[in-house]
């Protein structure tokens, strides 16, 4: 499995500006990683008005069971992108991410 | 949360004909009702948003709440018989192939009432091993048990004996395979106080135990996941050597007189029944649905499909999750009135801020035509995906989207309620694949206003809603249609496309039945004229059952894009017997029909098309009128931003493609998230994927045909998003309307 290294933080800001659509081979690397993490923990958006605001929530990994809803509510898909982005970058890396 | 939700007995009706609905409203009060024929689904602010036409009819109303329920789990039943009414001693006796043996009791074959607590139910315990219970009907229970949990998706002999006369059990556990160091053979004989009642008045059941009864309905619990093969009762404590004798087809002669069930899973495939080869015909019938023509505990793997083998196939696979008919009592129904117009309706309940819209079709009266155009809804494609769980079961949901996965409220009921259902996209609770659905049941998916994970940035459209971008447009453009659904084509074949010159298709019909290929094919070789708005389409083949209306089968055969595969041996349909998997491996690749077949697949951003030189051909000029040389086509939309998206055709020659096809565009600069389909990858290789590969693309593909008629291919699923872009008016717009209208001219190609 990839590990992210230190020059990986390039695609950072690639990221902040496109969290979806044509990538780099650096960028796409890094995702694949990210979004290819299993049930356990990973993040879902869950609908809360049409079009307009999403819950953030994390699956138990355990099918059939309540997703676990955090406090975390969003009013943009790309703001989303990149609050998931920065809690799974310091996941891997330690590093906190600034706004 | 979903509150209120409900399902009909049709989806697809002629004035005069009566459809009845059932509802679940789980709030308090009365919920509303009312007709309303659907126009658009997409609600996505950026676009023309939500339209219907309010439709006055009998079922605007107020009907009282009532939360019904769902009872998933497969099992089979042969009802109480007089040749069980005094039965003391006995043996019951299978080959089973448990999948989940630890996930608590199953039964496996038993006769126990449910009510007295009196019978035998020979099941799988806690302990994952087999167990004997015993009842007396007057509160005693003796269980005999194993004690060895049984290996998962191994092979068993397993049975029981009962000696009314001793009190004495027997019990056998025995892989038919061995390992080394890992013994999960069990033989225990020994006595118990206990007496079982001779008449117990229960039915023989295999693959659950018997859980009383809700108002019309039997329930049942403790379902088992796994596969039973050739399971047998005898009227009295066999031997061992006596069970082996009996095992197999051929009953000795010498216990043929102590057999009262040999039942044979082999015979009835394509139904309900199961058979009992035995003189007392204790055949019975499947509930729920579990899956047949499944390989016996005897497959040898020479022999492929069941139909040339069926003693290979003795086997039913029973999940703890298969669904049937929800049972749902009827809360209102309305008999069609004449002078609708044809199109796509739904019942819209509503209650406390939630509401559901159940759809069908309005044809138009039986055996007329009301326009030259015709519009398929695809409805067997709605079932393969209905109510499908790949968000909260699949990891690599977020892979294919390139974005993190979004839920509405209707997909989080369904991952708390298992019992309404799977797609086959989905695995069974056990891990094996669906095979079969349902439209006998709530169907969230299948709606106008549902958003979809796997629909792309933007207004996230996928099947239904998205198709209803396409009747929006019809009716922006004010061109008439007519709407059916596949599965009146499959049902009536060519006769219910003869009165139409033009057959528009929806964004993704990938499931077709062989029926429905024959009529289309015959349609365009009578001069009709092919308009595919779409991609994918014509991929997998599927067969409906023989007798039960509106539960289609795929078996995910060798090749494609699958979520999940076929096990060796199982690639026929138990339907019909015909193979299964791509049509493409059935020698009638998509290109074949339209020109186009299913190439590259991405769910994130979709992309633009640009022009090639065939575009410029005069055969094809009618379709650019008003769309400049270098005009980008499609580079905006609601799915995904663009024309070209979600999954894309390409046209190939050596797959079918007419000789004399133009490809008029090609779309360009997808993402890398766009990967090329399996079915073209021999060696797996980097750069398969999209702005790499020159297989990620979408061709437009126009051709003749022999008898005057012609097919026109947008290869594309979010084609249909662009539509509405600008008040209507764009190019992917105007190429399609210049299409239609050049169609429907009934002057030849």
């Amino acid at each position: 499995m990839y590990q992210i290294t230190p020059e990986d933080r390039q695609y950072v800001d690639e990221f902040r500006k496109t969290p979806v659509g044509r990538h780099s081979p650096g960028l796409q690397r890094i995702l694949n990683l990210f979004r290819g993490e299993p049930m356990a923990g990973k993040y879902v958006l869950v609908c809360t008005k049409p079009h307009r605001e999403w819950m953030l929530g994390q699956f138990t990994g355990v099918r059939g069971e309540k997703i676990r809803m955090t406090n975390q509510s969003f009013t943009s898909l790309d703001e989303a992108e990149w609050y998931v982005f920065k809690q799974r970058w310091k996941r891997h890396t330690g590093e906190d991410l600034p706004d | 949360m979903k509150r209120i939700m409900g399902y009909s007995d049709r989806i697809s009706v002629c004035p005069h004909d009566t459809i009845r609905f059932m509802v679940s409203s789980e709030a308090a009060g009365d919920y509303s009702a009312r007709l309303v024929r659907v126009i658009h689904g997409d609600t996505n602010p950026e676009g023309p948003g939500y339209k219907e036409e309010a439709i006055a009819s009998t079922v605007t109303g107020r009907y009282p709440s009532r939360r019904q329920e769902i009872h998933a789990g497969s099992c089979a039943v042969v009802p109480d018989h007089a040749c069980l009414a005094d039965l003391g001693s006995f043996t019951v006796q299978a080959l089973v192939w448990p999948t989940t043996p630890a996930k608590g009791r199953q039964g496996l074959a038993g006769r126990w009432n449910g009510r007295t607590g009196a019978g035998f139910a020979l099941g799988i315990d806690e302990s994952g091993g087999l167990a004997l219970r015993l009842g007396d009907g007057r509160g005693g229970v003796a269980e005999v048990a194993s004690g060895k949990p049984m290996l998962a998706r191994e092979w068993y002999f397993v049975a029981a004996s009962y000696d009314a006369a001793t009190g004495t059990v027997s019990l056998y556990q025995e892989p038919l395979v061995p390992y080394a160091r890992t013994d999960t053979a069990v033989a225990i004989t020994t006595p118990v106080a206990l007496r079982v009642p001779g008449n117990v008045q229960a039915p023989v059941l295999f693959a659950a135990r018997h859980a009383g009864s809700k108002g019309s309905r039997t329930l049942f619990a403790e379902h088992f996941n796994g596969k039973i093969d050739r399971p047998r009762l005898a009227c009295r404590a066999l031997t061992r050597l006596e069970m082996e004798q009996v095992r197999g087809d051929q009953i000795p002669v010498a216990l043929q007189s102590s057999m009262l069930g040999v039942w044979n899973f082999s015979k009835c495939i394509s139904s309900e029944t199961i058979w009992d080869d035995s003189p007392n015909r204790l055949h019975g019938e499947t509930f729920n649905l579990p899956a047949r023509a499944m390989t016996g505990h005897n497959w040898t793997g020479e022999e492929m499909a069941w139909t040339h083998k069926p003693e290979q196939y003795g086997a039913i696979h029973f999940h703890d999750d298969d669904l049937h008919d929800a049972g749902w009592e009827v809360d209102f129904e309305l008999t069609i009135p004449a002078g609708l117009k044809s199109g796509v309706y739904a019942a819209h309940v509503a209650i406390d801020g939630d509401e559901d819209f159940i759809p069908f079709v309005i044809r138009p009266p039986r055996g007329t035509a009301t326009s030259k155009l015709l519009f398929v809804l695809p409805t067997a494609s709605y079932l393969a995906y209905a109510n499908e769980h790949m968000v909260t079961d699949a990891p690599l949901a977020e892979l294919l989207t390139g974005q993190v996965s979004t839920m509405q409220p209707a997909d989080m009921f369904l991952n708390e309620h298992r019992e309404y259902g799977l797609s086959c996209y989905d695995s069974h609770s056990d891990g094996s694949g669906v095979c079969y659905s349902t439209r006998l049941r709530p169907i969230v998916t299948m709606r106008p206003k549902y958003q979809s994970w796997l629909g792309g940035k933007g207004s996230g459209l996928w099947q239904m809603n998205a198709d209803l971008h396409i009747t929006d447009w019809l009716e922006a453009e004010k061109l008439g249609y007519d709407v059916i659904t596949d599965e009146d084509v499959h049902d009536e074949g060519y006769t219910a496309l003869a009165p139409y010159s033009v057959f528009v298709t929806s964004t993704h019909h990938e499931y077709w039945t062989k029926q429905m290929w024959t009529a289309l094919d015959a349609f365009k070789k009578h001069g009709g004229r092919l308009v595919y708005t779409g991609a994918n389409a014509w991929y997998w083949r599927i067969a409906y059952h023989p007798t039960r209306p509106g539960v289609m089968e795929v078996r995910r055969a060798e090749g494609g894009i699958r979520a999940w595969a076929a096990e060796p041996g199982e690639a026929y349909h138990s339907f019909t017997g015909e193979y299964g998997g791509l049509w493409r491996r059935n020698g009638l690749a998509p290109q074949r029909m339209a020109g186009s077949g299913f190439t590259a697949q991405g769910f994130d951003i979709s992309s633009y098309y640009r022009r090639k030189p065939d575009s410029f051909d005069p055969r094809v000029r009618f379709i650019f009128e008003g769309v400049g040389a270098e005009e980008l086509i499609g580079d905006f939309g609601l799915i995904g931003g663009g024309a070209a998206g979600l999954e894309l055709d390409r046209a190939d020659r050596v797959l079918g493609t007419a000789p004399n096809a133009l490809v008029l565009a090609s779309s360009e600069n997808h993402t890398g998230v766009y990967m090329v389909v399996l079915e073209e990858i021999y060696i797996n290789s980097p750069g398969l994927c999209g702005g790499e590969s020159d297989l990620v693309r979408a061709d437009l593909v126009f051709y003749e045909t022999p008898a005057g008629g012609a097919v026109f291919a947008t290869s594309s699923i979010a084609w249909a998003g662009s539509l509405s872009h600008n008040n209507y008016n764009n190019n992917v717009a105007r190429i399609t309307g210049n299409v239609i209208r050049r169609f429907l001219d009934p002057a030849p190609f």
